[in-house]
């Protein structure tokens, strides 16, 4: 599977040969705005992310945990089909990468292991491309996950297109990598190839104009919990949900049993989110009643109290929530804004805010 | 007033940071007294003319409804004060206050204690902080007690 | 439902519930019932006072209901109030019936077993209970009696109802005081034949006669009764690090991965329900959610 051109938009898909990928296209994002263009370059990667991630791949939308029926007297319990064809992917961005980092802390390091999370995880195969054209919308510099990457992958891609020639630079990071690579042809990486990635991985980072405070964040927003901005921002929101829709790390999700009149049961995980007014649903009513304690909790989690329940931060910086936002609300904004007027009212036991 | 009535009247919580004087005035006003079992403190539409500071038993406050019968709203036990209506016109009980045991009080004439309070302002001051104190306990534990805490509160 | 048996049963990691059956029924209020529960085909269960289960009715749902038997008892117990579709559907549990078990999860009380042989905590402990918060208490008070039978620390039991038909386990509260432990009740409603004490379950702390300075205490009840209770223990001079509270959230999983049952930064079901006032504790229980 890899990056595909689909309804105007570069999302997961299956891919067969390069063709399938989306060569010379590129995109143009900003607060509730996502385009694609087509020009005449060659390059396949020359744009930075799309609305989907590799999240559906290894934790999908809606998974049936287990099935059960009566048989004659007998209650009897069915584990769904765990057989799965092999996944490798072409074309994840580090972002992803980092994002399914923050996931396997979630769902592998809980007090029950997810496992077939955790086989998906086992035996893909993951080609991860740097980001040479990062969106306006993207902070993965300082969230320490992109535009680079030196961990996590069997090949690391980096799309060069200068004088030089249209180029790929492959770093390989596990014996499959290096099995793969062995039958594509390659030459090794001479001094002008590594200082032109050196110097594509600078500019794009310095490109970013968008950041978070990644060593304080954390603790900023945990002594705000009653800033003003909060009911702002409420004002914007329309809990409509598309950014963790859009999210590469959120795993809110239900858990719900179905029945039919045979007594047959059966038991599904799907995902939520906590925009939902259902989600903090409580002794008859909802905890997060309003929109702006809904926006807080979201916020909140993301940045600061994923520190305290998983020990890194929830948000690898991909933008997507602030392109996908119906009303262009950004993350990076909001964070500033309470920096500014930064109220420090609540004294918290400081929190780990970096590594 | 003997020796022995102010030292009972000093060590009670309602007396805790009054000052000697005030002590002293409040003290001439007291009386020892017992209530049996079932007898009324207090009793709903009377002139409230009397205080009691609770030195021993449980005393419930209540309130007589046709078809319910006596309805206790709280009880209240040693260290407690019992009957506030005598600091406020127009001076009578609205509920009735009942030994729920043998019952032990200082019974303070609040009708003497008025009089006193007025030619004597920092006395005045004295009373009234003590009972705004009480009141608020009070008035929060009721408001508490409104929301139902432990009732089904569902939306149907 | 009734089948007899149950076949060798799926996988923990996919949520898959350990079928119990039924064996005896309680109804304990006109809304609160207790069932006892055995295992069909699986070892009993042990776990720590405090913790909780995934209890599923089969074919309605999943919710989280504390263990309310001690853990030396040698059954497992759980009282349920009906306040819900699953809730509704556990209290009308018959004996015989199967339901699905999930856990033991969550922290839990800090209450040595008194049967093993450790130096007994000498602080007296306060337990403060409203309405169905005894439940998750039950097994915890057990051990503290037990513990002060040998030497430990004195037990204080306050419990607070709605009103006296609401009370919940008498013949324990009997038990308890009959045992040394000082129990004190309290109602917001009397009845005609009701001679005790009418207030809130916070009046009964002045007078119970235990050194705040010098003790610890476990409360469970609902959040608002707590946090007026444990400020209320703190102004009396307890140190809030030794008051434990038990926090609820919406549950689903019961294993961290759905993220319902969060609350600032604990997940609940793993670092929770039971919680210690303290620092952040403190903060959170006052934080309003407009």
């Amino acid at each position: 599977m890899g990056p595909t051109l689909r309804d105007g938009a570069i999302v997961p898909g299956p891919v067969n040969s390069s063709k399938d990928l989306p060569r010379g296209v590129h995109d143009l994002q900003s607060p509730g705005s996502y385009r694609v263009m087509r020009e005449d370059d060659g390059e396949i990667f020359g744009w930075a992310v799309g609305p989907g991630s590799w999240k559906n791949e290894y934790f999908p939308p809606s998974q049936v945990m287990w099935r059960s029926e009566i048989v004659g007297d007998t209650l009897v319990f069915r584990q769904p089909d765990r057989s799965h064809a092999l996944l490798a992917i072409v074309g994840a961005r580090p972002c992803d990468v980092a994002a399914l980092r923050i996931l396997d802390h979630v769902l592998e390091e809980g007090v029950h292991r997810d496992s077939r999370y955790s086989e998906r995880r086992d035996s893909n195969f993951i080609a991860v491309v740097e980001c040479a054209s990062p969106a306006d919308t993207c902070f993965c510099a300082s969230m320490k996950s992109g535009p680079g990457i030196d961990e996590d992958f069997d090949v690391a891609l980096t799309e060069l297109n200068d004088e030089l020639g249209h180029r790929f630079i492959a770093r390989i990071g596990s014996p499959r990598g290096a099995d793969v690579l062995s039958s594509v042809s390659t030459r090794p990486a001479n001094e002008l190839d590594l200082e032109a990635r050196a110097l594509l991985l600078e500019t794009a980072s310095r490109a970013m104009s968008r950041s978070l405070p990644f060593d304080e964040v954390a603790n900023l927003l945990a002594r705000n919990v009653e800033h003003p901005r909060w009911l702002d921002v409420a004002e914007r929101c329309l809990s409509c949900g598309n950014c963790t829709s859009v999210c590469p790390t959120c795993f809110c999700s239900d858990v719900h049993d179905t029945t039919d009149t045979s007594g047959a049961i059966e038991r599904r995980r799907t995902w939520s989110s906590c925009f939902d007014l259902e989600h903090s649903y409580l002794h008859g009513g909802s905890v997060h009643e309003s929109s702006s304690s809904r926006y807080r909790q979201w916020m909140t989690h993301k940045l600061s109290t994923w520190w305290d329940q998983f020990d890194s931060t929830g948000c690898v910086g991909c933008g997507r929530c602030i392109v996908w936002c119906p009303v262009g609300i950004d993350i990076t904004e909001e964070v500033a804004a309470i920096a500014a007027h930064d109220q420090a009212r609540v004294a918290v036991p400081s929190r780990p805010g970096a590594s | 007033m003997s020796k022995a009535m102010r030292d009972l009247v000093e060590v009670h919580p309602f007396m805790t940071s009054m000052n000697e004087e005030s002590i002293e005035l409040v003290s001439g006003c007291a009386r020892n007294a017992v209530f049996a079992p079932g007898s009324l403190l207090c009793a709903e539409g009377g002139d409230a003319d009397t205080f009691y500071l609770l030195r021993r038993g449980q005393v419930s406050i209540s309130v007589h409804i046709p078809g319910r019968g006596s309805v206790v709203i709280e009880t209240v036990g040693a260290g407690d004060v019992v009957g506030w209506s005598w600091l406020v016109p127009p001076y009578r009980w609205t509920f009735d206050a009942r030994a729920m045991d043998d019952v032990g009080c200082i019974a303070i004439d609040g009708a003497c204690l008025r009089v006193k309070a007025l030619t004597d302002p920092s006395l005045g001051f004295a009373l009234l902080s003590k009972v705004s104190v009480t009141l608020l306990e009070r008035l929060q534990a009721t408001r508490m007690r409104l929301l139902d805490l432990y009732g089904d509160h569902r939306v149907q | 439902m009734r089948p007899s048996s149950v076949a060798p049963r799926g996988n923990l990691n996919d949520l898959t519930p350990i079928v119990h059956r039924v064996v005896e029924r309680i109804g304990e209020t006109n809304d609160i019932t207790t069932l006892v529960l055995e295992p069909l085909d699986a070892p009993s269960m042990t776990f720590r006072c405090g913790q909780f289960n995934m209890l599923s009715a089969f074919g309605v749902g999943e919710i989280a209901i504390s263990m309310s038997s001690a853990p030396g008892e040698g059954t497992l117990r759980h009282s349920i109030r009906d306040v819900g579709a699953v809730s509704h559907a556990l209290c009308q549990s018959r004996v015989g019936d199967l339901v699905g078990v999930r856990g033991p999860f969550g922290s839990d009380w800090l209450v040595e077993s008194a049967s093993v042989e450790a130096d007994l905590d000498p602080r007296d402990t306060i337990v403060v209970a409203g309405g169905i918060g005894l439940a998750p208490l039950r097994g915890a008070v057990e051990e503290l009696v037990r513990a002060n039978e040998r030497g430990g620390g004195r037990v204080f039991v306050l419990v607070g109802a709605r009103e006296p038909s609401q009370i919940v386990f008498r013949a324990d509260l009997d038990s308890w005081r009959a045992r040394g432990a000082k129990v004190s009740l309290t109602v917001d409603l009397a009845t005609p034949e009701w001679d005790g004490r009418v207030g809130l379950v916070t009046t009964l702390l002045a007078d119970a006669g235990f050194d705040a300075t010098n003790s610890r205490a476990m409360l469970c009840g609902p959040e608002v009764m707590m946090r007026f209770t444990a400020r209320a223990l703190v102004d009396l001079g307890m140190d809030p690090e030794g008051i434990l509270v038990s926090l609820e959230r919406n549950m689903q999983c019961g294993v961290g991965w759905c993220g319902h049952c969060q609350l600032g930064p604990f997940l609940l079901c793993r670092d929770g329900p039971v919680v210690p006032y303290a620092g952040l504790v403190s903060q959170l229980l006052t934080q309003r959610e407009r």
